[in-house]
């Protein structure tokens, strides 16, 4: 059980969180402007990253913020949590 | 006469508690302080088991939790019963009742022992190269025959009816071990002020400490140790607690036994407790395991390790034979024959694998007359039931014989081949291995948690090196976890003592002049794994350690390979002539030691298993017999019924009531989210697929939830009771989801909106009212609330009370016909139903279940998400377009609602389908094909999603997802069935008054 | 005509010494920005800009922090009309949601030198005095539950848990202390 650190509450037991995929994807603010395939993109495509990856957590029983986390997917070590809104951390990745 | 060998003046036992036990129905006695195998020892048997494979005759290899061979069962009674126990970890208490493992009709006289004789058939891979004819064969024949034959003990047939429990712990530093290097590393921790737990899976601490002869100058210090750690009150200390797992970010599974070792547990005391232990810093301090010496009929009883037999000799007061040969590669082996040789054991001969032995305990043996010889290799032994005579023979380097063969009777053969650092948990934690040459093992190196290592786990083998490596660990610890660096792992640490060749060896096969065929050397006692199955992996092109191990099964028994990996490494690296570092090694997994699925399970079971939800409702349905069904965590009424009714009369009568009088109905469990904010209209109109500014306060709107993806996620009637607010309604299992996707996208995609989320799911009980009487029930009871069709027409919502208690009236149908939902806080709800259910006597009034409600709405071709739906139906599949505005620029799966596959026109669309038998209901999941009579591979073009019998139709009716459905309705498809294929008719799926007339009563 | 105002009735949750069902009461989430909520503690009499995962007690009310633009209000159980009346009054034209959730939970009262260790059965939180003191408050889970835990003494816990819930709550717990005895 992973120890996550909710950039609001501390460290929290993954108990209380919920995983949400991959980070910085956001949605056009015009999604008919979007072409076919660059939908397609966003809506199925996503990477597949061996070492830090950009991801997405809710603190589900606890604050209920999502918020951004870098994570090492090959030794599950969080490198960074940052709040929705803010850059990853500089040098962090 | 009992207990012969029994020292008189050793070991740790108490001699005034004589303890009665029984093994295979023989009754014994032994002594508080014994493990069963030490009892048995003492009995003079050595007799303990049978093996794997080859249902070899089997003693005690060990003394602890390595022990591969002595298997036994333990009986309480018929509901307690735990097979496969390690002897040597089986505490005695008085009754104790042992029973011996896959023997047939008994231990000494074994049926499946052919199998040893026929071995030559069942090589390593037999099981890929046989059976393979006939096809069907494998399942129906060879498996069962080879599963029953084979094998350990058996579970009971009965539940578990002993206690478990969980707990979650957390520490500053968890030291796991308490022998001398964890005792250190505790008291070391404490003293900086950590909040320190150390567990241990013995049940006392002290670990190698108690295999030193009582007395020894040890004794002191582990008894000062013991007790200023009791006096500190932020250490824990737990015994007979196995660490048997390590998880990310230093969480570490205990498994803590309470009562096994008890003669009479109380009724309903735990018997196991898993600990889930999350430590700032851990310290390892699991000791090292003796290596067995791979020789030819290595396996018979009478032969154990060194150590095992010190141990057994001076913690357990047991002389465990009369005359031994102690094959040493390893000085230890020397102590154990000096030791042995005061107790009164003849030492028949010390012949040392090693061209050298000048050690201080070697010299010892010599100084005190016991014969040793260097250069010595074994070629086999003798005995059936326990061994008799071991056939030594010197050898050059050159493997020459040096001199003829010797025999040398004995009833005892003890070896060391050196010691294997227990690196397991290390190795669990994903911390890197290195192959230290002089330590001749793999000792933790880069380590991948806030872990260290201590003592003879890390090759620090000798006792002061060991306690000063411990207390090393334990300061650095808690001040590491003081500091609380967040950076993980800890950096490894090389300022400590340095690991020791003091007890290195020897790993592989020893050498033999020649092969000898027909015998067999063990390298996995537990799994029967020989050195000729190693060489047939090789033989046939195996050559990565991972793939030998799994073709051969070596280390893969439930010991895990404690006592025989190394010994493969190291005899694959002298075949493939290659250095064990580069021969690699294989990963170790949890548990370290086998755990009961009761530990696993805690008190999650029966009643605890999960959370049994049920609305405020739910004791007026039990009180008038309804029947239960689960959806999500709920229980839901599904029917109530009268008279020994069965479902299908029950559900018959509840569906005429409602669209004949009026029915009740317990809507608790729907989702209901509170939508508030002065931007709440923007949020709706973003999130969901209708159109919602035109939404009057009042009023009310079936509300459709599509996914980013264009596929419908829920539905559900959304109110909007004030300009900034809305009541929205989700299905029962859909609420956390609903919730957590809005809770997404105003997060993280529409911070700037002004508008809040909050579930009121269980703050308002929901009481359903329909069918044409359902006005006249409710007019009298409610204040401030006009149901006249004028006041209040279909689809809208007022604020007002019920019988004085606040209430928010619906007026909302989900069957058809004139119905109302009356939400009242959920405390005040069990009254609230009564009442209607008194007032409703005069017109009929029905208690009805889901099932009513499933038919009642199958009727009406109203879908069910989950059922109609699949997570690849579009609102339009399901006949539900209407609902989706053409004039929104965006809403969440509008853009995708434009991908071409989603207007194909052969998408599986919502459809009625009609047996021409009017009783026939289809089966739901059946698949609709073209036509009948297709062989496979036939391709489906639809299948059915609900079936009921209606009640209102008198017949049969179904709802189907169909290719291209809406333009075939009036064609015959075809339904397949297990009886055969139905023919049936496709209609439109409402079934039931289409006009809709029936809403306003 | 029958007025049923006066049967309130919560969930029938079996009692035992460490565990006790707390009275009614009035309980609301109100969620706004940080400047609104401080202008609704002005409101009530406590403050709302508490610091992350702490409470506020005056008199009567007390406020839970559960998110950074969410408190839970609790008071007596006749105080929720009047609670509503005042924040309607003093938040006017500020945005914000406030929903009445008196009904929608519970409370349980664990109180005892050995409550912390009895929640440590289903609560995965370090529960020690130094890591969770007096006067914090979270969601969290116990179990296969979510509850709200706010630490009121050493030795005392108040805990919210969804009314539909409180019986498995109620019977981890209570299996929770059965093991206390064999420790």
């Amino acid at each position: 059980m992973l120890l996550i650190s909710c950039p609001y509450c501390g460290a929290r037991p993954e108990l209380e969180f919920t995983h949400a995929g991959q980070a910085h994807l956001a949605r056009a603010r015009e999604p008919a402007a979007v072409g076919a395939q660059d939908w397609a993109d966003f809506l199925y495509m996503r990477d597949n990253t061996r070492g830090v990856h950009a991801e997405r957590w809710r603190h589900t029983h606890g604050c209920g913020r999502f918020f951004n986390a870098l994570r090492d997917t090959t030794s599950d070590h969080f490198v960074a949590t940052y709040r929705v809104g803010e850059p990853p951390p500089q040098g962090a990745a | 006469m009992t207990q012969a060998f029994r020292s008189a003046d050793r070991g740790r036992v108490d001699r005034t508690r004589p303890l009665r036990f029984s093994f295979d129905g023989r009754s014994y006695e032994g002594l508080s302080g014994d493990s069963l195998a030490s009892a048995l020892l003492a009995n003079g048997v050595h007799l303990m088991g049978r093996s794997f494979k080859y249902h070899r005759p089997r003693g005690v290899l060990a003394a602890g939790a390595e022990e591969p061979s002595a298997l036994v069962s333990v009986r309480r009674d018929a509901a307690r019963y735990t097979p496969n126990l390690r002897a040597t970890q089986v505490e005695l208490y008085d009754g104790l009742e042992a029973h011996s493992q896959n023997r047939w009709p008994s231990l000494s006289f074994d049926v499946g022992a052919i199998s040893d004789l026929l071995s030559p058939l069942f090589p390593a891979g037999f099981y890929y190269k046989t059976f393979m004819w006939p096809r069907g064969g494998w399942k129906a024949l060879y498996e069962p025959c080879i599963r029953a034959a084979a094998g350990l003990g058996r579970a009971p047939r009965e539940v578990d009816p002993d206690r478990y429990a969980n707990r979650y712990a957390h520490c500053d530093v968890l030291v796991v071990g308490g022998g001398p290097a964890g005792l250190a590393a505790a008291l070391a921790a404490a003293d900086r002020g950590a909040r320190v737990m150390l567990c241990d899976e013995q049940a006392q601490l002290g670990g190698s400490l108690l295999a030193e002869a009582s007395g020894d100058p040890t004794d002191a210090w582990l008894a000062r140790s013991i007790e200023s750690l009791r006096a500190h009150a932020r250490v824990t200390l737990l015994s007979r607690t196995t660490a048997f797992g390590y998880f990310p970010h230093n969480l570490i599974a205990l498994n803590q036994r309470l009562t096994d070792h008890l003669e009479n547990p109380r009724a309903g005391q735990t018997r196991e407790r898993c600990w889930q232990v999350r430590a700032r810093q851990v310290v390892l301090a699991t000791g090292a395991i003796e290596r067995p010496l791979v020789f030819p009929g290595n396996d018979r009883p009478g032969i154990m390790l060194a150590a095992a037999a010190r141990s057994f000799l001076n913690r357990y007061a047991v002389v465990p034979g009369t005359r031994a040969v102690v094959i040493a590669a390893c000085d230890e082996a020397y102590r154990a024959a000096i030791e042995l040789h005061q107790a009164g054991v003849a030492i028949a001969m010390i012949g040392d694998v090693r061209a050298r032995a000048d050690g201080d305990w070697p010299e010892a043996a010599r100084r005190a007359g016991l014969p040793v010889q260097t250069h010595t290799t074994v070629l086999g032994t003798e005995g059936r039931l326990r061994i008799k005579a071991a056939r030594l023979l010197r050898l050059d380097t050159e493997r020459r014989p040096i001199g003829a063969i010797q025999s040398h009777a004995c009833d005892l053969l003890l070896m060391s081949g050196g010691f294997t650092p227990s690196v397991h948990l290390h190795s669990q934690s994903r911390g890197k291995l290195a192959w230290d040459q002089r330590v001749q093992g793999f000792i933790p190196a880069q380590a991948a948690e806030r872990v260290r290592s201590a003592g003879s786990c890390r090759g620090v083998f000798s006792l002061a090196a060991a306690i000063e490596d411990g207390a090393d660990a334990g300061s650095s610890a808690a001040g590491d976890a003081a500091a609380c660096t967040t950076a993980f792992p800890a950096a490894p640490d090389s300022s400590r003592a340095a690991p020791d060749g003091a007890m290195a060896g020897y790993a592989g096969a020893l050498p033999q002049p020649q092969a000898a065929p027909g015998s067999k050397a063990f390298v996995d006692w537990q799994n029967d794994v020989t050195t000729r199955d190693l060489a047939l992996a090789l033989r046939e092109g195996f050559v990565s350690i991972e793939h030998i191990k799994r073709y051969t099964t070596a280390g893969m028994a439930t010991d895990q390979g404690k006592t025989s990996n190394l010994n493969a490494l190291g005899f694959v690296s002298q075949r493939l002539d290659k250095a064990i570092a580069e021969v690699g090694l294989t990963t170790f997994r949890m548990p370290y030691t086998p755990v009961t699925f009761g530990s696993f399970a805690g008190f999650a079971r029966g009643e605890l298993f999960d959370p049994v939800r049920t609305t405020p409702i739910h004791e007026w349905a039990v009180q008038h017999g309804a029947v239960f069904e689960d959806v999500a965590l709920w229980k839901r009424a599904r029917h109530f019924p009268q008279d020994g009714e069965d479902l299908h009369a029950a559900v018959a009568r509840e569906c005429r009531a409602v669209r004949g009088g009026c029915g009740i109905f317990d809507a608790s469990t729907l989702g209901k989210i509170e939508v508030v904010g002065r931007d709440a209209v923007t949020f709706m109109n973003r999130m969901y697929a209708n159109a919602w500014t035109s939404l009057a306060v009042g009023r009310c709107r079936y509300g459709v939830l599509l996914r980013e993806d264009g596929f419908v996620l829920d539905d559900g009637v959304v109110a909007r009771t004030a300009e900034d607010r809305f009541h929205v309604t989700t299905t029962t299992g859909g609420a956390p989801r609903v919730l957590a996707l809005m809770e997404d996208y105003l997060q993280t995609e529409w911070p700037e909106l002004q508008v809040w989320l909050t579930s009121t799911t269980e703050q308002w009980a929901v009481i359903a009212l329909q069918g044409p009487n359902s006005r006249r029930v409710l007019q009298y009871l409610v204040q401030d609330v006009d149901l006249s069709a004028a006041a209040m027409p279909h689809m809208s919502v007022a604020r007002g009370a019920i019988c004085g208690v606040p209430a928010l009236v619906f007026r909302v149908s989900f069957t058809g016909e004139l119905g109302f939902e009356v939400n009242v806080p959920a405390d005040y709800a069990l009254a609230v139903w009564a009442a209607i259910y008194e007032a409703g006597a005069a017109h009929g009034i029905t208690a009805y279940g889901t099932e009513a409600m499933h038919v009642l709405r199958a009727e009406k071709g109203y879908i069910i998400i989950g059922q109609e739906t699949d997570g690849t139906a579009t609102a339009d599949d399901v006949g539900l377009g209407w609902a989706v505005s053409k004039l929104k620029p965006d809403f969440v799966g509008k853009r995708s609602l434009a991908r071409l596959a989603m207007s194909a026109p052969d998408r599986r669309q919502l459809v009625g389908l009609l047996t021409s038998d009017p009783q026939l209901v289809l089966e739901e999941g059946a698949q609709v094909m073209l036509s009948s009579g297709q062989r496979p591979p036939a391709r489906p073009i639809g299948h059915v999603t609900s079936s009921y019998y209606s009640a209102t139709r008198e017949r049969s009716i179904a709802l189907a997802m169909v290719a291209g459905g809406r333009s075939r309705v009036g064609q015959t498809l075809c339904v397949a069935a297990t009886s055969g294929d139905v023919p049936v008719q496709v209609t439109s799926p409402v079934f039931f008054d289409p006009e809709g007339k029936r809403l306003d009563g | 005509m029958v007025d049923l105002s006066a049967l309130r009735r919560p969930p029938i949750i079996a009692a035992s010494p460490m565990l006790r069902l707390q009275p009614p009461a009035a309980r609301h989430i109100l969620r706004a920005a940080p400047a609104v909520l401080e202008a609704a503690g002005e409101a009530l009499g406590l403050s709302l800009s508490m610091p992350v995962c702490r409470a506020s007690i005056a008199a009567t009310r007390a406020a839970l922090w559960l998110g950074p633009d969410e408190r839970l209000l609790l008071g007596e159980a006749s105080s929720a009309i009047e609670t509503a009346r005042r924040l309607q009054q003093a938040l006017q034209q500020q945005p914000h949601s406030l929903v009445d959730v008196s009904h929608r939970q519970v409370a349980f009262a664990i109180t005892g030198p050995q409550a912390a260790t009895v929640l440590a059965a289903g609560c995965p939180l370090d529960l020690d005095p130094g890591a969770f003191p007096v006067g914090m408050c979270t969601r969290t889970v116990l179990a296969k539950a979510e509850i709200v835990l706010w630490r009121r003494a050493d030795d005392g816990f108040h805990l919210e848990v969804w009314r539909s819930f409180a019986a498995y709550v109620s019977g981890v717990l209570a299996e929770a202390a059965r093991d206390l005895a064999d420790t």
